[in-house]
């Protein structure tokens, strides 16, 4: 053994010690190596599980908290929902094909091992600038691995978001989403119980790839990060296609005990965190378990992270319908070990034993840290930006520009490489608000969308982190559903930098706020921190993955104007606020200012109005005020139907704050001129401030005096932006 | 009618296909498992999209080659009506019962988008419901479909008017394929295999909101009606 062996784990001596004293002796090497990647942030949550618990995880619809593979919600009829976002960032840092692939294929299996047929994915994507061939190579990478693995599998991608921003250059961001439908009756636990049952792997065979991942996801990526490709992962979505339909196929036949995807830290975690869940311990002897190379040590088997791989308890006496099923499909399925009670993790290499550890301590006792917190210095020279600050000669250049930048240009060149419609589910696919997905045979619908502005995080991670899920939720009501729970992503720098930590800490808490005054609390989620590179962190990014049920089709509600001559509404309130906007870094180059205002009552009552008067069935668009502002969410209700539109708006406030400002809270919609009174109503009974703003006329984009654009030279701008600078 | 839906591993598209034959037009319909040696009483065979053995080696190059399709080639050789779709075009070129070979589109991407159509010909068992020379739009989905065959191979598609359906022009054309042929049948007329997703279009509600892939089965179901059940049985 080298010198101080727990530092190439990634532990600290001080955690080894904990290890020594616990074990009442030192660790062999692969229990040193266990503890390693069962310790790691990325398994333990050892540097955020203490803020975490402050998350509002219960509601009237939740199933399943956080904890197993995936939260659970209840959608009536005995149908269930499962789903839960994890990110896939440091792979795809350096092997963005394979590292974003196989962040598709690890939620999958998260999904469908809670007995869930996986029905759509979305994906929240974060980039460096596009004019930087680093930054193409991994935007093009890390599309056509998500491609290539959900198309393959037949699960379609039907949302999501992609942002570019110099903050993101060395350290992408790949988070993934997906979704499940399950019965009721059907869901499954990750759960080892009952002593001599029998311990199964199936799947693929193990090979020497992706060794000791987890803690390769728990470190800075730095100029070597290169040399750890070993431990990213390579994906067969072939393979992982069988593992579904095998395990579904199993499920249905109510064998199990409990089933458990191999992800991070492999064999490992898997049998560790079964075990520790039924308060039982597992027997493993790898000597059994199918393996890709010749001469694998114990070390490598237990820390392998090969791709399509499942650890199944069956109830006793149904090893051979597990086989039988497996073997249709052409994967292994063997018996590596039993269950005892006795708490123990025992790992054997044929009579050998390599290791002998409580998986309790493995799983649950990791040590726990409340890391320092330090107000970071940045925030302190946050400067209020007045209108005056930013120069600007033309409103209709500046709104070509604005939807010409690729955070805000359409992302078509994105998501026509996905398979968005397989399942013939896509009630409203990529390019909407939210994607509506149907659930065949019922008349109801699934709204679901990915949001957050790292911008708003890191200007004020509190609010911007509320931002994040009231942004979601709006997305949701526009689109003809009722916000139902969140998942969170949650991307961060160095926990061990206060200011890091300061905010980590501040966006759970907004997270919190938002989530419990909204009623949609945290299924599951993820953590990555150490997304930082020699350039520093990227900004703080909490994802929010958000599901919303829409109670009949008939409430789909897009966000494309559809009739000249609809009036045009805007409800909620215009206010004086370009701080944090795309509008202020496309014209000085800042991120800065005061992210705007987050009345989490008025928001509760915009979204109220909105619902209200989609249920009663009379407007026909909603579109979500955000980045880019007025103007751009106008101009992008005109583009599917090639609509123009006349706008005036009386003036309270700047030019540019009217057209380029983010207030939140607001959301634009059309309605026929008849029924315009009875929106009205449905908004003073509600409290709620709204203006007519205009109307859907010719091909012309006008606003005021301001901007005067054909919609065809706009859509063209918007749509091929992105295309022209790759 | 009986219509069947085969299942290779790594196939997609086959419960969208089932669910059209089965919800929206009432057809008995049975899966088949690409393993099964006997096919019986079935009047259509779907050999429906996805990625057959993960599209490894060559779209399609390892399907032909499953247990299913000796009776699957024996039942076309005897008129039953074949339909392969995406990945089943593929599949159907592979194992010869329709001429020509798939490249990779010419972009070298996977495209999925709604795509305009022209029906070529209408006078065969798939499209006898559509209009001839009419435009039609259907969604494509695929990272292999730029179809490709020969100069005598084309004049002899063309002879035997076995082109059935091309994108409406080269702007349209999703992948680069010879002459935008987006389907075509064997000289029997009994075997069609295209790039579009005629399941995908089969009800207004979904996306992209057109039903033109509705004509596709109810030309077959058309067809099958009226002959009664005089081939392959």
């Amino acid at each position: 053994m080298p010198n101080k062996p727990w530092l190439s784990e990634g532990l600290t001596e001080k955690e080894y010690e904990m290890i020594v004293d616990l074990l009442d002796r030192k660790p062999t090497t692969t229990e040193l190596g266990i503890f390693g990647v069962m310790w790691s942030e990325h398994c333990s949550y050892k540097n955020s599980k203490l803020i975490l618990k402050n998350l509002f995880t219960e509601g009237e619809c939740v199933l399943q908290g956080p904890g197993e593979n995936a939260g659970i919600i209840d959608i009536g009829d005995g149908q269930a929902i499962s789903f839960k976002i994890e990110s896939h960032n440091h792979p795809s840092a350096v092997e963005p094909f394979q590292g974003a692939a196989t962040g598709v294929g690890g939620i999958i299996r998260d999904i469908f091992t809670m007995g869930a047929r996986p029905i759509a994915n979305l994906n929240s994507l974060r980039f460096g600038e596009l004019n930087n061939d680093k930054v193409q190579y991994l935007f093009k990478g890390v599309v056509s691995g998500i491609s290539s693995y959900g198309n393959s599998i037949g699960i379609p991608t039907v949302g999501g978001e992609v942002y570019f921003s110099s903050a993101y250059e060395g350290n992408p961001l790949v988070n993934v989403m997906s979704v499940g439908l399950l019965k009721k009756e059907n869901i499954a636990t990750a759960t080892a119980k009952g002593e001599g049952n029998s311990v199964m792997v199936v799947g693929a065979a193990t090979g020497r790839d992706g060794i000791k991942g987890a803690s390769f996801a728990s470190d800075e990526l730095s100029e070597d990060s290169k040399e750890d490709r070993p431990a990213v992962q390579v994906g067969d979505p072939f393979m992982e296609k069988l593992l579904l339909e095998a395990s579904l196929e199993l499920i249905n036949t109510n064998s199990l005990i409990g089933i458990q995807d191999m992800g991070a830290a492999g064999l490992t975690s898997s049998s560790a965190e079964m075990a520790s869940r039924g308060n039982s311990g597992i027997e493993i002897d790898i000597s059994k378990v199918p393996t890709r190379e010749k001469n694998m040590t114990s070390y490598e088997i237990m820390l392998s992270e090969s791709q399509e791989r499942m650890l199944i308890i069956p109830k006793k006496g149904k090893e051979q319908v597990v086989k039988d099923i497996f073997n249709k499909w052409d994967l292994h399925a063997e018996v590596i070990g039993r269950v005892n009670d006795d708490g123990m993790l025992r790992i054997f290499n044929g009579e050998d034993k390599v290791a002998e550890i409580s998986a309790k301590i493995l799983a649950d006792e990791a040590p726990e840290y409340r890391r320092e917190t330090k107000l970071p210095e940045y925030i302190k020279n946050v400067n209020e930006i007045n209108a005056n600050d930013i120069k600007s000669e033309d409103y209709n250049n500046d709104l070509l520009d604005l939807l010409s930048s690729p955070t805000i240009a359409s992302k078509k060149w994105v998501y026509e490489q996905y398979d968005y419609m397989v399942m013939t589910n896509t009630v409203v696919g990529p390019g909407s608000d939210a994607a509506v997905i149907r659930i065949k045979g019922k008349d109801k619908a699934l709204a679901l969308s990915t949001d957050s502005n790292g911008k708003y995080c890191y200007l004020n991670p509190r609010r911007g982190a509320a931002i994040a899920v009231a942004e979601a939720a709006r997305n949701i009501v526009c689109s003809g559903g009722k916000p139902l729970a969140i998942t969170d992503g949650l991307n961060f720098g160095n926990p061990m930098n206060p200011e890091i930590y300061w905010q980590f800490k501040n966006s759970v808490e907004g997270i919190t706020k938002a989530c419990k005054k909204l009623d949609t609390p945290v299924i599951g989620g993820n953590v990555s921190f150490y997304n930082e590179s020699p350039k520093g962190a990227i900004y703080p990014t909490p994802i929010i993955g958000m599901v919303g049920l829409l109670d009949s089709l008939k409430d789909k509600t897009t966000m494309h104007f559809k009739n000249e001559g609809d009036l045009i509404y805007l409800i909620g309130k215009n206010v004086e606020e370009l701080g944090g906007s795309e509008y202020l870094e496309l014209k000085e180059g800042k991120v800065d200012g005061y992210v705007p205002q987050l009345d989490l009552n008025l928001e509760k009552r915009v979204q109220k109005t909105v619902r209200e008067a989609i249920k009663e069935n009379i407007i026909n668009s909603a579109h979500d005020c955000s980045e880019g502002g007025v103007a751009v969410n106008l101009a992008e209700s005109c583009f599917e139907n090639n609509l123009g539109v006349n706008i005036k708006i009386n003036k309270e406030i700047s030019n540019k704050a009217l057209l380029f400002g983010e207030s939140q809270s607001r959301i634009i919609v059309s309605i026929s001129k008849e029924l315009a009174s009875k929106l009205e109503n449905i908004a003073v009974e509600n409290c709620v401030p709204y203006g007519k703003i205009g109307v859907v006329e010719g091909t012309q984009f006008k606003f005021n005096n301001l901007i005067k654009l054909d919609v065809e030279e706009m859509k063209v701008k918007w749509e091929t932006a992105i295309e022209k600078k790759l | 009618m009986k219509a069947g839906v085969v299942t290779f591993p790594g196939s997609n598209c086959d419960a969208d296909v089932f669910h059209v034959l089965k919800n929206i037009f009432n057809i008995d319909t049975k899966m088949i498992w690409y393993k099964d040696k006997n096919i019986k009483g079935y009047d259509l065979i779907v050999l429906p999209g996805g990625f057959s053995y993960g599209d490894y080696l060559r779209s399609g190059a390892i399907a032909r080659f499953a247990k299913v399709m000796d009776p699957i080639i024996d039942f076309a050789e005897k008129g039953g009506l074949v339909l392969g779709i995406c990945n089943g075009f593929q599949i159907l070129l592979e194992s010869n019962l329709l001429p020509g070979a798939m490249k990779v589109n010419d972009n070298l991407k996977f495209v999925c988008k709604n795509t305009v159509l022209t029906v070529i010909n209408n006078k065969t068992p798939f499209t006898n419901q559509c209009e001839k020379s009419a435009a039609i739009e259907m969604p494509v989905a695929h990272g292999e479909g730029n179809y490709y065959i020969d100069k005598e191979g084309l004049k002899e598609l063309n002879e035997n008017n076995q082109i059935i359906l091309k994108y409406k022009n080269k702007k349209v054309n999703p992948n680069g394929s010879i002459n935008n042929i987006a389907g075509i049948c064997n000289k029997e007329r009994n075997v069609f295999g295209l790039m579009p997703h005629p399941e995908r279009c089969s009800e207004p509600l979904i996306t992209p909101g057109k039903s033109d892939g509705y004509n596709i089965f109810s030309s077959i179901i058309s067809f099958i009606n009226k002959r009664g059940g005089k081939i392959a049985k």
